[in-house]
């Protein structure tokens, strides 16, 4: 684009990039918070997430008939309190959402630019591997991946990275394909830059904007699988809490109206979810090379 | 006499279709030579085979592309038998490039300091501080004001012009030898084109820099270089010094080109004359010279075959039959 084109279109957007320059408050607390949350679940629970007495099993919320003030949100059918359990369950989703992100960033981010940059049989061979990778059913996969690893934190880290990278992969070699004809990585292939030079100083500067989005975006869908396998029994090992093995605790109580017990370790996933995918969204416009240029 | 500092002998260098089957001659047969410090100019059509002659010098062609014969002699070496890594330790330091568009040659997220310095720290091993230094000196000598204010800022607050010269300053950054510009001004104005053209041949003299000047604005020849090549089809058509090639074209195609130069002091308000008909499709040229069906003076010996390198004057050469004793 010229300089000359850039002017006039900038009349039009720039009153949209303004308010997007506006911070996303919402989803900000939202993660604020829930990070917040889970750092501080130590002090912050009233008591211990993995032991309960059974004397007091299903105590319902406070401001239900039977409720007490022990327990705010009620007991689960071990006795344990539910209140502690989302707190320290904050703490599970977090960790394994932003560490699994992270991992498959990174692992996407590398092979994306090998294969963008490098071309030939390199770009082959990762994109047709990316390929049969994506046409796996991403749950099954999970499952499978999950039960010959053995339940643990770790585990499930490892699962969620192994699945997810190629979202990465994919978009970033496209990115890349479309940097490398650009001008100032001619010049500097043409001023003797090695490979690894131009992909490290000239290639990652350029794609990590969209790297950090996608991220941002696959945050919630992380989540949602992890809360999804625990749920299905090969995520995190019970007693440990996270949201979606109370939800799978809960759903045999749902219909004798214990409805504390799933409701709200849904709502906690859904606005996590909601949250990411809020921030992610906000984060593609404004990072958006488009916009930034003005 | 003292060997020159760049002599291309029968360069040729084609385009092959994935299957072979297409053979697209870009560079056929193309000696040249070039002297230290001198300035040679290579104009022709747009296909004529210009940038392909570029990089086969720097060995950074596509894929398709291959050169198929000849040599390619740089300060007495045979480029051509290099490896990739001893041709990465040539390019940027000993033979450097300027490319057509200053608005997309500079990386938009370093600020100009840093990429000045960038080949400054990849070819001599310059620390941080000492690359930042000559860089900040480089602005200066490109004749950016304010140079170090300038440094620390980015591309896009800069002028398409400014951003030429910031080319021009990594370019001759590792003092080459020999500088390759690409049509360097096509995108600037004509008065920074102007400004940028002077600043390149100050930069010339004080570094004692043999330039290629790949352009087809005879002007521009006419002004920067010492001497010129006109290829036509991917062939050399006509070489030698500016003066004699100016004042007495020997090939047609030169004439016509030289002709159809608009000229200001020309009041007769007839139509300037152009060449008629198409360039050649150059992966199907036709039998002979490749010149021949736009060519006033046809014969038919031009028709059937392609007229050798023939000498004309001193230093001069042109590829025509006319030229035949």
């Amino acid at each position: 684009m010229n300089a000359s084109t850039a002017v006039v279109l900038a009349e039009a957007p720039r009153r949209t990039a303004r308010r997007l320059s506006s911070w996303p408050l919402i989803p900000l607390a939202i993660l604020v918070a829930m990070l917040l949350i889970a750092i501080g679940a130590d002090v912050l629970a009233p008591h211990n997430p993995e032991v309960g007495s059974l004397g007091m099993r299903f105590k319902p919320p406070v401001w239900q008939a039977g409720g007490s003030a022990t327990y705010l949100l009620g007991t689960d059918h071990l006795g344990r309190d539910v209140l502690s359990r989302l707190l320290f369950g904050a703490r599970v989703s977090l960790v394994v959402g932003f560490t699994a992100v992270i991992v498959a960033g990174i692992l996407g981010v590398v092979l994306g630019i090998t294969a963008g940059y490098m071309g030939g049989w390199v770009d082959e061979v990762i994109m047709r591997l990316t390929d049969t990778w994506l046409a796996l059913p991403a749950l099954t996969f999970a499952i499978f991946l999950a039960a010959v690893l053995g339940p643990s934190e770790l585990n499930i880290i490892i699962v969620l990275s192994a699945i997810y990278w190629t979202r990465y992969a994919r978009v970033i070699r496209g990115e890349v394909l479309s940097l490398k004809e650009r001008e100032f990585v001619r010049l500097a292939v043409i001023a003797g830059c090695s490979r690894l030079t131009i992909m490290r100083r000239h290639i990652l500067p350029n794609v990590l904007n969209s790297a950090i989005v996608l991220a941002t975006l696959m945050l919630g869908v992380v989540v949602v699988t992890e809360a999804a396998l625990s749920f299905l029994g090969v995520g995190v090992p019970p007693p440990k809490p996270a949201w979606g093995l109370m939800l799978a605790d809960g759903k045999r109580g749902l219909m004798a109206g214990y409805w504390w017990l799933t409701v709200l370790p849904g709502l906690c996933i859904m606005f996590l979810v909601l949250a990411a995918n809020l921030l992610g969204d906000w984060l593609r416009v404004k990072l958006d090379p488009q916009l930034r240029q003005l | 006499m003292r060997e020159p500092l760049l002599e291309l002998r029968g360069l040729s260098t084609h385009y092959e279709s994935a299957r072979g089957t297409r053979v697209t001659r870009a560079v056929d047969d193309v000696s040249l030579s070039l002297e230290r410090g001198k300035t040679l100019g290579i104009v022709g059509e747009s296909g004529s085979g210009k940038s392909t002659l570029a990089l086969s010098i720097m060995r950074l062609l596509p894929t398709a592309a291959r050169i198929v014969g000849g040599q390619i002699r740089f300060e007495g070496e045979d480029l051509l038998a290099k490896s990739p890594r001893e041709m990465r330790e040539i390019r940027g330091k000993r033979i450097a490039m300027i490319l057509q568009d200053p608005m997309a040659s500079l990386n938009p997220l370093f600020t100009v300091g840093d990429q000045v310095s960038e080949s400054l720290r990849v070819h001599e091993g310059a620390s941080r501080k000492t690359a930042w230094t000559r860089a900040r000196g480089l602005l200066e000598a490109v004749r950016i004001s304010a140079p170090a204010a300038r440094m620390t800022e980015f591309p896009h607050q800069m002028s398409g012009g400014m951003r030429q010269r910031i080319v021009g300053a990594i370019a001759v950054a590792c003092e080459p030898r020999l500088l390759i510009a690409d049509e360097p001004t096509t995108s600037l104005d004509l008065t920074i084109q102007a400004q940028y053209l002077s600043l390149l041949r100050e930069l010339q003299r004080e570094h004692d820099l043999a330039m290629i000047f790949i352009t087809h604005n005879l002007g521009i020849v006419a002004k920067m270089c010492d001497a010129v090549a006109v290829m036509y089809a991917g062939r050399v058509v006509e070489a030698g010094p500016i003066r004699q090639i100016f004042n007495k074209p020997a090939h047609p195609y030169t004439r016509a080109l030289l002709d159809s130069v608009p000229r200001l002091t020309d009041d007769s308000h007839a139509r300037l004359p152009a060449i008629d008909g198409q360039p050649p499709d150059p992966s199907a040229p036709p039998a002979g010279c490749a010149f021949h069906p736009r060519c006033p003076q046809a014969l038919e010996r031009c028709r059937e075959q392609a007229p050798p390198s023939l000498t004309v004057a001193v230093a001069q050469t042109a590829r025509c039959w006319l030229h035949v004793p």
